[in-house]
């Protein structure tokens, strides 16, 4: 053992983050031309290659996505976003985490008894629109989006001269859910904003499921769905713009998904 | 019936065969979901000593559907050869086992004896087969095809170039194609998935995708994934298709769900015959999937892997040129973690080549499964030492329209240059001529999107 502590060696490495997307390929026939390609996809191209393999920028910006993705899959919703918008919360008839959540879609379809008693209690039957918001597979989607998308959709529909009933969360929701929370409140038009399957590195896209008077037995072939919503691919302001207007549709026309398509 | 073992003092009894298969299954949470799955790890070990010893044909008799009420079932009937039939009928799944592994039993007699296979019975020996006996059996067996080159010959290996877009952007598929190109990616097919199910859409992405084949004069097919209905529309219409896709399900029910029947289907393969631009004559692609019956409800009351092996049945009717199951895009529901579709991989395969199909495997996993590339990666390496045709090729892995990820162009370049393996004949040949190939390995040039600009 050397006396002294060895030397710090002269290495410093402090970088800025890889999430830029710019070729690794070293060495392009057309570089300008590489560049246009690439402008045309967010497919991961121009990637170049060690041997048959990846680059390691490439492979490591691609772990990191994962990574990110993964984080996310296993986290719930921050408690502080529901509080700060005025959401009660319920729970489905998941009681074994995320893992039974994942294993059991049965289960997320289902309002347990204790989420029944307390929409009843909180809720006012027969509104014309109820929202309800899931975590479904990203608790990030819900994060990013809810606090843009809510009131939108909350103006739009009071300033339509509709009634908006007491919106509440339900955590490990699956789409199904909308069937028995028609059962018990009876709304109109049933929303249900519900986070997306993370795709890799992509984890905030939100879904807005809708429904008219929907119950039990209702698959989505009564339902209509709006997807990607999230800053870089439907906006939530325009999205929650677009909801209003579809209740207002299904309103009008006592109808939702295939029964709808068929009316208009 | 019967169906009983005593197994380190405690009975096991079984009240029928389809229990007795659902019990027998290495572990899936799809057969929990279905309340199909062994209790205990004992009772599986014991379902599968009952089921060794259970001749084969009690398995024709005891089809997962019956005759009268399933199509699906009377394709896979029918078309049994009787005479290959007599011969093993009265064999146990055991003794099948053995045959299929011993050294004397060749490539040819294994083709010979899948004329008398049915589906049920497929898949009865696979759930005695370990995951090195899956690998082992199926290297022994070839399945060739023909469309516009050729696929699954002895040291070959080829790559589906699979360049999806989220908006099914023209310029952006054509950036992703000629990444794949410029990798060896595109022998077995340039098959799109369309965002747009529409009949223009997928006949612009026909347009497309045929004009570079003519531009660069490639020995491949296209296709566009849409719905096998909108396909035919467009091959009536006279837009160019190499290859009729659809995905297929292992019930008559499965079926209805997806829109097809087995008349919709004949009908497609004589359209194809008539009015791709390929010389063929194996003109269709046909996807599956474990769990796809289970998820439409549609599996009446059977395990996901027997459902699977009737989809091979089925799609053996059609003499398709490709066929892959997609397996691990279904969700954790149905197969949970890496080691599920790891053996659910190695399970298809192996079915699919049994029941005489040029067999190639959508590697994949979603992002909710307990997975990730190194898992991929492993499983691609065990598929192609079991001999697998092809893999699909997506930029990265990553595929940007559907959201999951599979196996990649630089995948199947390694896997090539690791097991000394080439792409199909005509392909290669094609490879070779631009530089981008030299004695089956990449050239310097290669991997550069930016070469398919010159022209």
């Amino acid at each position: 053992m050397p006396e002294q502590p060895a030397t710090d060696p002269q290495v410093s490495i402090d970088l800025p983050d890889p999430a830029l997307k710019r070729p690794t390929l070293s060495h392009p026939a057309d570089p300008a031309g590489l560049h246009a390609l690439m402008a045309a996809t967010p497919a991961r191209i121009g990637v170049g290659r060690a041997g048959p393999r990846y680059t390691t920028a490439a492979q490591l910006l691609f772990q990191a996505d994962h990574a990110m993705t993964q984080d996310t899959l296993l986290r719930e919703v921050a408690p502080s976003l529901l509080a700060e918008l005025a959401l009660f919360s319920v729970a489905t008839q998941v009681c074994g985490g995320k893992q039974e959540y994942l294993l059991r879609p049965d289960l997320g379809r289902k309002l347990s008894e204790n989420a029944k008693e307390e929409i009843r209690a909180r809720c006012p039957q027969r509104p014309a629109v109820q929202l309800v918001v899931g975590d479904g597979l990203s608790a990030a989607a819900v994060e990013a989006n809810l606090r843009q998308i809510l009131p939108v959709i909350r103006h739009g529909v009071l300033s339509a001269g509709l009634s908006f009933g007491v919106p509440f969360f339900v955590s490990h929701c699956r789409v199904g859910v909308m069937n028995d929370i028609g059962e018990l409140l009876q709304p109109d038009v049933l929303i249900l904003l519900i986070g997306e399957r993370p795709g890799l590195g992509r984890a905030e896209s939100l879904s807005a499921y809708m429904a008219w008077r929907p119950q039990a037995g209702d698959t989505d072939a009564q339902r209509d769905v709006l997807c990607n919503i999230f800053a870089g691919g439907t906006n939530p302001l325009e999205a929650g713009a677009y909801i209003v207007q579809l209740a207002q549709t299904m309103r009008a026309h006592q109808a939702s998904g295939v029964a709808l398509k068929l009316a208009t | 019936m019967l169906l009983r073992t005593r197994l380190h003092g405690k009975q096991y009894e079984f009240p029928d065969v389809r229990v007795l298969m659902g019990k027998a299954n290495e572990e899936k949470s799809g057969d929990r979901l279905a309340g199909l799955a062994a209790e205990t790890a004992a009772e599986r070990a014991a379902a599968r000593f009952v089921l060794a010893e259970l001749p084969l044909w009690v398995l024709r008799e005891q089809p997962a559907v019956p005759y009268e009420q399933d199509e699906v079932t009377r394709v896979i009937q029918d078309a049994l050869d009787p005479v290959a039939y007599a011969e093993l009928k009265d064999w146990s799944v055991g003794q099948l086992r053995e045959w299929l592994l011993a050294d004397t039993t060749t490539a040819a007699q294994i083709s010979r004896a899948a004329d008398g296979l049915t589906a049920e019975m497929i898949s009865a020996v696979t759930k005695l087969m370990s995951n090195l006996d899956l690998i082992y059996a199926a290297s022994k067996v070839r399945v060739s095809a023909h469309c516009n080159n050729t696929i699954g010959l002895a040291g070959r290996l080829s790559s589906r170039n699979q360049p999806n877009h989220p908006t099914d952007s023209l310029t952006g598929i054509r950036a992703e194609l000629y990444e794949g190109l410029a990798y060896g990616s595109g022998d077995s097919v340039i098959g799109i998935n369309p965002v747009d199910d529409s009949y223009s859409s997928v006949a612009r992405l026909l347009e497309m995708t045929h004009a570079v084949i003519q531009q660069w004069q490639i020995p491949t097919q296209n296709c566009v994934l849409a719905h096998v209905t909108t396909q035919m529309k467009c091959l009536a219409a006279g837009a160019p298709a190499g290859l009729l896709f659809q995905s297929l399900a292992g019930s008559q029910r499965g079926n209805d769900s997806f829109g097809i029947s087995v008349a919709l289907l004949d009908e497609a393969q004589r359209l194809a015959q008539r009015h791709c631009f390929t010389p063929g004559p194996n003109y269709l692609y046909f996807e599956t999937g474990q769990g796809s019956e289970l998820s439409a409800d549609a599996h009446h009351g059977w395990d996901q892997l027997t459902l699977e092996a009737r989809c091979y049945g089925l799609a053996r009717r059609y003499r398709p040129f490709q066929v892959n199951t997609v397996v691990g895009f279904i969700g954790p529901e149905y197969l949970y973690d890496a080691r599920q579709i790891q053996r659910a991989g190695l399970e298809d395969h192996f079915m699919g080549k049994l029941s005489g199909l040029p067999m190639g495997v959508d590697a994949c996993y979603t992002n909710h499964a307990r997975a990730d590339q190194n898992a991929i990666e492993n499983l691609a390496v065990l598929l192609t030492a079991a001999g697998c045709n092809y893999f699909m090729g997506v930029p990265m892995g990553d595929d940007s329209m559907l959201s999951y990820q599979c196996t990649s162009y630089h995948d199947t370049a390694a896997l090539r240059q690791l097991f000394g393996l080439r792409p199909a004949p005509e392909f290669e040949r094609w490879l070779e001529d631009l530089g981008l190939m030299h004695a089956g390995r990449l050239t310097a040039r290669a991997g550069d999107p930016s070469f398919f600009l010159r022209r």
